[in-house]
């Protein structure tokens, strides 16, 4: 691989940012954010609190946008708010940008946008008013009083003309590459935990391949609503509070701890600008991180109650691909400064991930220095490495460790942020449905 | 604005190194017409339809009341899975059933290929709704004196109604992880959810990760089934499928003048796609090389392609670009050196129009002397699955040398206008075969994905 590809723009939108820059700060002072849900009652719901983006997509749209807007859903608004952060901080001039904005002003035809992405749940207020149209006599939905072919006003024609095209997963990178004009290749990829990272390892590739010379890339989800908490809760991951009604949220979530009870969901768009290095350098851009290794596999055993077999405690698919970044980058274990891991905050998976990293890092893996986004921000499930990519890349600049960081054999610990040489940091996940990837950054 | 990539022509594909080159060595499918590879292509070279009413719910009183529904299908009847996929949903039995046969024809041994080199790269669909329960509690949560939603009824029907195997297996990932359990596949594991795009482009994908070496074997393709009460309820509201009500079997008809909408389709696709020194190595028998790929986004409006069908055109440039074929030349027969475009096709008015406009501003004067029909017309449209399905098409056509027709064309609109090959297969076979054939798709929102395959001489 000849073109090296350098992260460029970052845009962490979730509970705790909305820029680089706040992000950073709020990662530095311990920052967390996870509080009841606000968009619906999901008291009803075993776990009803989550990290909460509060920004509204009209303020971050170009205005003759705005209409557009009605027909995005939650997830395409995160990814559209996320990626125009991230456009600006790499100083991107495009089709979405204000007209007294100054910057490089992209090749559309050479700029492609990678987005990781989940099923967008319909809207069920709007569902349920719609299908009470459609019951019988014993009040059962039936298909028949949904059709209108004989029938004006009940039905589906309860249901916008463009309902459909709000809850298609391709919306989030569809409406980021019309609002900034990106004509280059676009993939929306469906990973839960691994999405962004598959996400921006694919727009690494399509640098490398010379189909482009730079992409918007990460992910975006919100899975805050009834559809998403119960399927989310069936995965088995969930803290349950029901069980836990006199918790401290504080003592909720708590990564590699055998205490923790479960994870908690957060809705994020975590979006990058990442280019080829010599397009990066011609133009002036100050390149956050080099990306310099990645390795992506899959397990055949991933933690979900729908096999009926044990999952076991060790599993080599998430050590393999960090074996395989490391092998990318050149890099022995003992190279890597940092690792950004998911500590998805679930004893049994936190478990699985410690013996990934013991596996594939060694005795190393003992006394680096774990950094963990769950407990401040969340679970943000497709946005979620696209925010852990964020913080290394502000890692690698900042040469420092932002606070509460922990290392596996608690022989040290990081309550504050603290000043320390990095060159090279790991970011690792797993997803719910088993697929892994391992990211290598490199400080430039 | 053409989007043409940089990479350097490669007019002889066998200057390059075998890791670099990837081919196909199995292919299996699971469509409207049957699951046996032959048995389809026989049925799609007569002109046959697979489109009558539906059946997999009850859509009497739909505007749309047909489609093109995959039929007798049983997993059991492609191997015996041990319980392994009890809990799998439809689109992804039909996954694993087309999986199961092309490995079979891949001949891949699994005790002599290294798993963690296998990798599975899907545009497999969202699963289907588990109804009952889901409208149980959305019914449930409506208070009609208030006029308004009551999530905590919803919580409390939908927990004791939906339950957890049926709503994790609608997850789309769910499927490449059943692949992958049943076939061993441990390497790079993705699904991308592009609308009708989305197989093209994880097969064009799946390509690119072998030929940068992260893989020397990819299960690439699709599947979905939108054959359900809110898929069909989705594309009616956009007005987007045909009302042909009267006679189902005609109705998808693409590039006739008279086309009035898509028809639902529904199955799966599946190739395996390997380096050319993996397939060597293990002596498999090469169906055809997967020479390019083109991926593009239009940048236009959700709702619409933009007119020209620039990015369309874009996207097949690119794949000629990086095969090193040049679509104004002609080969020794005087005929275009791409014998077949495999069209998107979907019998939608702007669709059939728009991706007309971009085939002749990529073929310029040979426009007319290239055969671009759609299978749609008897599949109808298997939206993610549609891409892999189609390829297939490409792979019998190059080994056959027979095209297939588009069924229904009667009379063609002259917005589209070239050689749509109505009605009637044709055999190729006496001017030189069909050695090379782009495969289109497109998606909503302006996703474009276009894959040239080539027969494999060496």
């Amino acid at each position: 691989m000849n073109r090296s590809v350098v992260i460029t723009g970052l845009g962490p939108l979730c509970s705790i940012a909305d820029s680089a820059d706040s992000f950073w700060d709020s990662l530095c002072a311990g920052s967390s954010s996870i509080t009841p849900i606000e968009t619906f009652d999901a008291s009803g719901f075993s776990c009803p609190i989550a990290g909460q983006v509060t920004a509204k997509v009209r303020d971050w749209v170009p205005k003759s946008y705005r209409k557009a807007t009605k027909v995005m859903a939650r997830d395409t608004e995160l990814a559209v708010i996320a990626a125009k952060i991230a456009a600006d901080d790499a100083g991107l001039l495009t089709s979405g940008s204000d007209e007294s904005d100054t910057g490089f002003k992209i090749n559309p035809a050479r700029t492609g946008c990678q987005i990781g992405a989940g099923l967008i749940a319909a809207d069920t207020a709007e569902m349920s008013r719609a299908v009470v149209t459609a019951t019988d006599d014993k009040g059962t939905f039936n298909t028949q009083s949904w059709g209108t072919e004989d029938s004006g006003s009940s039905g589906m024609n309860n249901l916008p003309p463009l309902w459909l095209l709000k809850y298609l997963p391709n919306m989030p990178a569809c409406h980021v590459t019309i609002i900034h004009g990106l004509c280059g290749p676009s993939n929306t990829i469906m990973g839960a935990e691994a999405g962004a990272l598959l996400s921006i390892i694919e727009s690494t590739r399509v640098i490398q391949r010379d189909s482009a010379d730079l992409c918007l890339t990460g992910g975006a989800e919100s899975r805050l609503n009834p559809l998403g908490l119960l399927r989310w809760d069936y995965a088995g991951r969930l803290a349950n509070l029901k069980d836990n009604p006199d918790i401290d949220p504080a003592d909720i979530l708590k990564p590699f701890d055998p205490d923790s009870i479960g994870s908690i969901m957060g809705e994020a768009g975590g979006m990058l600008v990442v280019e080829e290095e010599s397009h990066a350098n011609a133009r002036n851009a100050r390149p956050y991180a080099r990306i310099s290794g990645f390795g992506s596999t899959q397990s055949l055993n991933p933690v979900l109650p729908i096999f009926n077999e044990e999952p076991s405690t060790t599993d080599d698919a998430l050590s393999r691909a960090v074996t395989i970044a490391l092998s990318k980058a050149n890099l022995n274990p003992e190279d890597i400064d940092a690792v950004l891991p998911l500590g998805i905050g679930h004893p049994s998976l936190d478990t699985r991930e410690a013996n990934a990293l013991r596996s594939s890092l060694g005795s190393h893996a003992e006394s680096v220095p774990l950094f963990i986004l769950t407990n401040r921000l969340g679970n943000t499930l497709s946005a979620h490495a696209g925010m852990m990519t964020s913080a290394g890349a502000l890692m690698l600049q900042k040469q420092m460790l932002p606070a509460n960081a922990i290392c596996l054999s608690n022989s040290q610990d990081y309550p504050k942020k603290t000043t320390t040489p990095l060159n090279h940091i790991l970011i690792c996940t797993s997803s719910l449905a088993g697929q892994c990837g391992a990211l290598v950054l490199s400080k430039i | 604005m053409k989007a043409t990539t940089k990479t350097a022509m490669t007019a002889n594909k066998s200057q390059l190194p075998d890791l670099q080159r990837v081919v196909i060595t199995g292919a299996g499918w699971v469509t409207p017409l049957g699951a046996d590879l032959d048995t389809v292509w026989n049925r799609l070279i007569k002109g046959e339809s697979a489109v009558a009413p539906i059946t997999h719910f009850d859509a009497s009183t739909f505007a749309t009341n047909f489609a093109a529904e995959v039929k007798d299908f049983d997993l059991g009847d492609f191997f015996d899975d041990g319980g392994l996929h009890d809990t799998a949903g439809l689109s992804t039995r039909y996954a694993l059933a087309a999986c199961h046969n092309a490995f079979k024809q891949a001949g891949i041994d699994s005790n002599s290929t290294d798993p963690a080199r296998i990798g599975v790269y899907l545009g497999a669909g969202e699963g289907v709704l588990d109804y009952e329960p889901y409208m149980a509690a959305n019914v449930a949560a409506w208070d009609s004196d208030s006029r308004s939603f009551d999530p905590k009824t919803w919580a409390k029907v939908a927990y004791q109604g939906m339950t957890p195997a049926p709503e994790l297996e609608q997850e789309p990932q769910l499927t490449a992880l059943h692949l992958a359990k049943r076939f061993n596949a441990q390497g790079p594991n993705l699904n991308c959810m592009t609308a009708c795009a989305a197989s093209t482009q994880a097969i064009g994908e799946a390509t690119e990760l072998i030929r940068q070496g992260d893989a020397d074997i990819m299960i690439a393709g699709g599947c979905h089934s939108m054959i359900h009460t809110l898929g069909i309820t989705g594309f009616i509201r956009l007005t987007a499928m045909s009302t042909r009500r009267d006679d189902p079997a005609t109705a998808s008809r693409p590039f006739d003048v008279s086309r009035n909408g898509f028809v639902m389709g529904e199955g799966a696709g599946i190739v395996i796609l390997e380096s050319l020194a993996s397939a060597k190595a293990r002596g498999a028998t090469i169906l055809a090389e997967v020479a390019g790929f083109g991926s593009t986004a239009d940048a236009y409006r959700i709702t619409d392609i933009h007119p020209d069908g620039q990015g369309g055109a874009g996207a097949m440039q690119m794949a000629l670009d990086q095969a090193g074929i040049d679509p104004e030349q002609l080969d020794d027969n005087g005929k275009p050196l791409i014998q077949w475009v495999n069209a998107h096709g979907t019998s939608t008015q702007e669709n059939d129009k728009t991706e007309s406009n971009a085939v002749r501003s990529v073929f310029k004067d040979n426009a007319m002397d290239v055969p671009f029909s759609s299978v749609k017309s008897m599949l109808g449209h298997l939206i993610q699955a549609a891409g892999a399905v189609e390829l297939i098409t490409c792979l019998k056509a190059i080994e056959t040398g027979i095209l297939p027709p588009t069924a229904n064309l009667t009379e063609v609109d002259p917005n589209c206008g070239l050689d749509h090959i109505p009605g009637e297969a044709r055999d190729c076979n006496p001017t030189g075969g069909v050695s090379a054939t782009l495969s289109n798709s497109f998606g909503f929102g302006g996703q474009n994905d276009c894959i040239c395959l080539q027969r494999y001489t060496g």
